[in-house]
C-alpha cells in the first residue's frame, strides 16, 4: 500500500510537532525561556534512553535473547556510576553507601580532569559491572530454553531493587543517592548546563550507535542473527552457540550500563523507585518494538517516539481537562502505550523501520559494486526489504 | 583410520529415548573417499545416527571414531571443526536472512566474527568478506540458486531449501558430509546433475559422503557400499546389487508380508 510508506515520517512529524507546540502554547510562545530548555531536556532523555534501547536491540533484535529485566542493568549502571563519581559519605550515620571513589579518581589535576575523568571511569565501571552481571546470568540460563532467561531476568531486576532498598549500608536504601556530580559542571552557567549535557548525551549516543552499528553489521552480527533464527542450524554451521549468545547478551548489557551511567549524571540522583519493571523495562521494549526490532536506527527512532508520547501525555495535564480525565491521566497513558504496542505488533510487526535485509555491511557494498561492474544474468531483481504491498 | 581406510567408525553405538532404543548397538564403518549409502524403513534410526555422529545428541553408550580420534560426546561445533558437516532432513534455513548470508555464515574463523575486528581492522574483514562472497556465489551456481541469492531464505520452495542445505555443507572444506535425504522434493533432472557433481567432488577432492536416501534409484546410481538399518540395528551391508537381493533387507522393508508371500 502507498500508505505504508508514510507511516514512519508521519509518526515522526506528529510527535515532533506535538512536542514543540504543546509547551509553546502553554508558555505563551516563550521559545527562548521555556520551549528551548524544555526541548533540550526532552532530547537529552531521548538520547539516554536510545542508548539503552540500542542495548536491547543487540540482545533481542539480533541475538534473540529475551531480557525482561532491563531495569536490573539500567539500575546497576546508574548506581555504579553514582558510586564511582560521588565522594565517600560525609555523615555515615545519616547517609551510607559503599564506595564513593569520586575524589580518588582525579589523577591528572592539571588538565581539570576532575571535570571529566571520574565520569569516564564511572561509565566504564558501569559497563563492566553490567557485563559481569550479564555473564553470571548467562551461565545457568543461556543453555536452556529462551523463556528461562526471561523469567530469571524479571526475578533479578526485582531482587536487585529490593536489595538496594533493604540493605542499608549499600546504596542508602529507599532514599537513594543524591548529589551525583556532573561532568564539566563547573565550567558553565547552571542555566546553560542542560544544553551542555544535551551535547554530552548526544555524543555518547553517537559513539554507542557507531560502535553497535559497526559491530553488529558484520560477520559477528551475522552469527547473532543466525542464532535468533535457528540455533541448530547455527550449530550445524560450526558456531559455538553458547559463546556467541553470551557475547550478544553481555555486549547489550554493557551498553545498557553506559546508558544507566549517563542517566545518573543527568539526574544528579538515583533512587530505587525509578527502576520499577513498568518504567525501566517495559518502556524500552515499547521503544524497540515501535521503532523496529533488529534495526539500530529503529531503536533510536522508537526511543524518540515513545518518550515523545510519554511527555506529551504529561503536558496534557497543563490544560483544562475534565476532572475525571485529569485524575486518571497516568493510567490512561499506560493504557494507550500498551494499546499502541499491540497495534504495532498486529499491524506492523517489523516496526516503523524494518531491519536491514543483509546483515553484513561489507556484503552490501559488494553487492552494490558487483551490480555496477557486472550485470549478473538475473531473472528477478533483488527486491528491497520493504514490506510486500 | 588410514590403515584400513575407515574415516568414520561407529562401535556398539546405543541411543535410547526413555526405553525406546532408536539406535541399538550399531557398528559400522565409512571408508575414506567413498559415497556410502544408508537406507532403512521409516523410524529405523538413520537420522538419530546422524545426530549422534554430529554431536546433536549424546550417545547412551558406544564409541565413535573419526580419523582415529574419539568424537562421541563432542558438541556440534566441535565435530564441525573436525571436518564433519551434515544437512537436516527437514530443512532448517535461517528464515530472515538472505540466501547468500545463509551460506556466508558457514566458513570458520572469520576475522569479522570477533567483535573488535570490525571496529579496528575493517580492511581485513572486508577482504575476507569478498572471498567468502565469491565462494558463496560459486556454490550457489553449483546448486542452481544464484538467481535467488539476495532473497530471504524463507521465500524459497521446499526443494530449493533442500538445495540450500546441501550448499551449506559445501561452504566449508569438510572431510565427511552427511546428507539426510538430499533428494526428497528435488526436481529429478536437477538431482541427476547434482549427483554427477557430488561424485566429482568425491573423486576429485576426496570428500567422503554418507547419504541417507529412500530413493533406491538414486542410491543405486550414487552409492557403494550401502548400509541397511532396521529397528536401530545394522542388518546388512554391501553393494546395491547385493542389498537388493538380501532377504533380511526385503523382510525389514516388507515385514511379515514377504515371508508370508513366499
Ligand atoms: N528426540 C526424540 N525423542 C524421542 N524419540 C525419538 C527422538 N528422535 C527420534 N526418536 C525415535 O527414534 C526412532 C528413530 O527415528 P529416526 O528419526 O532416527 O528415524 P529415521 O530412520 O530417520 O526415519 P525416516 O526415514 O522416517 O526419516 C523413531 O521411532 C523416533 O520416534
Ligand atoms: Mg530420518
Amino acid at each position: 500500500m502507498r500508505l505504508e510508506r508514510w507511516i514512519t515520517p508521519a509518526a515522526f512529524a506528529a510527535v515532533t510537532l506535538a512536542v514543540i507546540i504543546m509547551p509553546a502554547e502553554r508558555s505563551g510562545w516563550a521559545f527562548r525561556d521555556s520551549v528551548i530548555p524544555f526541548l533540550a531536556s526532552f532530547a537529552t532523555t531521548v538520547a539516554i534512553f536510545a542508548v539503552i534501547s540500542l542495548g536491547l536491540n543487540v540482545q533481542w533484535g539480533y541475538t534473540g535473547v529475551f531480557n525482561f529485566g532491563i531495569a536490573a542493568f539500567f539500575m546497576v549502571g546508574a548506581y555504579t556510576a553514582a558510586i564511582f563519581t560521588k565522594p565517600p559519605p560525609a555523615q555515615p550515620e545519616f547517609v551510607s553507601y559503599v564506595g564513593g571513589f569520586g575524589d580518588k579518581l582525579d589523577f591528572l589535576p592539571f588538565l581539570s580532569s576532575d571535570q571529566w575523568l571520574p565520569f569516564l571511569i564511572g561509565t566504564a565501571a558501569a559497563a563492566v559491572m553490567c557485563g559481569v552481571l550479564a555473564f553470571l546470568l548467562s551461565i545457568p540460563t543461556l543453555r536452556l530454553r529462551e523463556d528461562y532467561l526471561a523469567i530469571v531476568t524479571i526475578g533479578i531486576a526485582e531482587l536487585l531493587r529490593n536489595v538496594s532498598i533493604e540493605e542499608r549500608g549499600l546504596v542508602n536504601s529507599a532514599r537513594g543517592l543524591t548529589g551525583i556530580p556532573r561532568p564539566f559542571h563547573d565550567f558553565f552557567d547552571p542555566g546553560d548546563y542542560r544544553f551542555v549535557y544535551f551535547g554530552i548525551a548526544l555524543g555518547v549516543l553517537a559513539l554507542v550507535y557507531l560502535a553497535v552499528e559497526r559491530g553488529i553489521r558484520s560477520p559477528w552480527g551475522r552469527v547473532l542473527r543466525a542464532l535468533r533464527e535457528d540455533e541448530l542450524t547455527t550449530a550445524a554451521s560450526g558456531k559455538n552457540v553458547f559463546a556467541f549468545k553470551t557475547q550478544g547478551f553481555v555486549f547489550g548489557a554493557m551498553i545498557m550500563g553506559i546508558g544507566g551511567s549517563v542517566f545518573a549524571y543527568e539526574r544528579g540522583s538515583v533512587s530505587p523507585d525509578t527502576f520499577t519493571h513498568f518504567f525501566a523495562t517495559f518502556i524500552f521494549w515499547a521503544m524497540l518494538i515501535m521503532g523496529g526490532s533488529g534495526n539500530n536506527k529503529g531503536a533510536v527512532l522508537g526511543a524518540y517516539i515513545v518518550w515523545g508520547l510519554w511527555i506529551i501525555s504529561l503536558q496534557l495535564l497543563g490544560y483544562d481537562l475534565p476532572q475525571f480525565l485529569r485524575s486518571r491521566i497516568f493510567f490512561i497513558r499506560d493504557f494507550i502505550l500498551g494499546a499502541l504496542i499491540i497495534a504495532v505488533l498486529l499491524l506492523r510487526p517489523q516496526g516503523l523501520l524494518p531491519e536491514e535485509r543483509r546483515v553484513s555491511i561489507w556484503l552490501e557494498r559488494q553487492l552494490k559494486r558487483r551490480r555496477r561492474l557486472w550485470p549478473w544474468p538475473r531473472r528477478r531483481e533483488p527486491t528491497e526489504a520493504a514490506p510486500v504491498d | 583410520m588410514a590403515e584400513n581406510g575407515a574415516l568414520l567408525r561407529v562401535e556398539n553405538l546405543v541411543k535410547s529415548f526413555d526405553g525406546l532404543r532408536a539406535v541399538n548397538n550399531c557398528t559400522l564403518e565409512v571408508r575414506k573417499g567413498c559415497l556410502t549409502g544408508l537406507i532403512g524403513p521409516n523410524g529405523a534410526g538413520k537420522t538419530t545416527l546422524f545426530n549422534l555422529i554430529t554431536g546433536f545428541l549424546k550417545p547412551t553408550s558406544g564409541r565413535i571414531h573419526f580419523n582415529g580420534e574419539r568424537i562421541d560426546g563432542l558438541p556440534p561445533h566441535l565435530t564441525f571443526r573436525k571436518g564433519i558437516v551434515r544437512t537436516f532432513q527437514v530443512p532448517r534455513e535461517l528464515k530472515s536472512m538472505t540466501v547468500l548470508e545463509n551460506l556466508m555464515l558457514v566458513p570458520s574463523d572469520q576475522a569479522g566474527e570477533r567483535i573488535w575486528n570490525p571496529w579496528l581492522f575493517g580492511f581485513r574483514v572486508s577482504r575476507q568478506e569478498r572471498q567468502i562472497y565469491d565462494k558463496a556465489l560459486q556454490i550457489l551456481e553449483f546448486v542452481d540458486l544464484q538467481h535467488l541469492r539476495d532473497e530471504y531464505a524463507s521465500s524459497l520452495s521446499s526443494g530449493q531449501k533442500k538445495l540450500l542445505e546441501l550448499a551449506r555443507t559445501l561452504m566449508c572444506d569438510p572431510q565427511l558430509i552427511l546428507l539426510d535425504e538430499p533428494g526428497a522434493g528435488v526436481n529429478p533432472a536437477l538431482m541427476k546433475r547434482l549427483v554427477e557433481r557430488l561424485e566429482l567432488l568425491c573423486h576429485e577432492l576426496g570428500i567422503t559422503f554418507f547419504v541417507i536416501e529412500h530413493d533406491m534409484d538414486l542410491i543405486t546410481r550414487l552409492c557403494n557400499p550401502v548400509i541397511v538399518m532396521s529397528n536401530g540395528e545394522v542388518i546388512a551391508e554391501g553393494s546395491p546389487e547385493e542389498i537388493k537381493g538380501d532377504e533380511r533387507v526385503l523382510e525389514a522393508y516388507l515385514g511379515g508380508q514377504y515371508l508370508a508371500g513366499t
